[in-house]
């Protein structure tokens, strides 16, 4: 649920990033703090388990400019990824606006996708939203795992698991050395602002 | 759906939570919605704190304690109080959308609050509903 400031002109909108645990959700968080500090007036809040693990949330607000008009502002929020939290994920995700998903390219990570998916699907449905209404991006993470030797599912078979019934824009992504990180929320940004422009006329 | 504010409401909504709880000494007050956005702040002219980061903790703990009451058997969930040394926080539920959160010191009494915040209630749901309304 986006809030509209009309009287100040400002837009309040919420993009979640979701996806199976270690999946890179925070690392995307931590890269756009670091590259994007002259747009985000606010110091990262994170709620961790003492093993460095998302316990509750990542979060930081982030300024977009101006659209029509409007000072839009971005409240970027992860969600914890470990099966276990699932009631801390429901409440993270009320009143989303958008959401990023990250998937892990690792081969033996195939299932948790999926599964953090349908998850997906399932807690968006008890705020009656749907996946394939709401606007999503997917980011096909951890691409530079190849480099290491380490077993990656190709693009094809990720887009078969995940996208083939949602056609969603989607991209290959290193979380860790920034690629398409940027790229991934622009899209996403963009989507979601394309949204809420289509509701509120 | 979302939610949308004229210039309006949102200046009933500032004016309330500056007379009613500014005024007698609350150093922040805060409506909020509960996906953490910000609705409208006031504070008495020293700008402490991240707002943004206070109103999307406020809303996550809230809806933690919330759940939690759920399952220990119990129904209603209104009120959360954190008693500090210096600094004291009360966040109160004003509807099932919306949340009041006050930053006050030990110069205030927390009945006197209590009572102060209970009629900021009342006028926010009157302001908000007419909204709805429309």
């Amino acid at each position: 649920m986006a809030f509209i400031n009309l009287k100040d002109k400002l837009i309040q909108a919420k993009i979640v990033y979701y996806g199976p645990g270690k999946c890179g959700k925070t690392t995307n968080l931590e890269y756009i703090y670091n590259k994007c500090r002259t747009q985000i007036n606010s110091k990262m809040v994170t709620i961790k388990t003492q093993g460095d693990r998302t316990l509750f949330f990542d979060f930081f607000p982030f300024d977009i400019g101006k659209i029509e008009g409007y000072d839009v502002k971005i409240q970027l929020y992860t969600v914890p990824g470990q099966v276990k939290y699932n009631s801390t994920r429901r409440l993270v995700l009320k009143g989303v606006d958008g959401i990023v998903f990250v998937a892990d390219s690792a081969e033996n990570r195939r299932n948790a996708n999926v599964a953090s998916l349908n998850n997906l699907q399932e807690n968006l449905t008890l705020y009656k939203k749907n996946i394939f209404e709401i606007p999503l991006v997917l980011q096909y993470n951890k691409r530079d795992l190849a480099k290491q030797g380490i077993p990656v599912l190709n693009v094809a078979t990720l887009e078969k698991d995940l996208n083939k019934d949602l056609r969603v824009p989607s991209f290959e992504a290193s979380a860790v050395e920034g690629d398409n990180v940027i790229m991934t929320l622009k899209k996403t940004i963009s989507v979601t602002m394309a949204s809420l422009e289509k509701e509120l006329k | 759906m979302h939610l949308a504010l004229d210039g309006e409401q949102l200046d009933k909504i500032y004016d309330t939570l500056k007379s009613t709880l500014i005024d007698i000494g609350v150093e922040t007050a805060m409506l909020l919605d509960t996906a953490g956005n910000v609705i409208t702040t006031v504070d008495d002219g020293v700008d402490r704190h991240d707002i943004y980061s206070l109103a999307a903790l406020a809303a996550a703990n809230f809806s933690a304690m919330r759940s939690m009451v759920k399952i220990a058997g119990e129904e209603e969930f209104s009120l959360l109080f954190h008693k500090g040394q210096k600094e004291n926080i009360y966040l109160s539920s004003v509807s099932d959308d919306f949340l009041l959160f006050v930053i006050f010191n030990n110069d205030m009494t927390l009945g006197l609050l209590r009572l102060k915040v209970a009629k900021v209630i009342g006028d926010l749901i009157g302001i908000l509903v007419v909204d709805s309304s429309q």
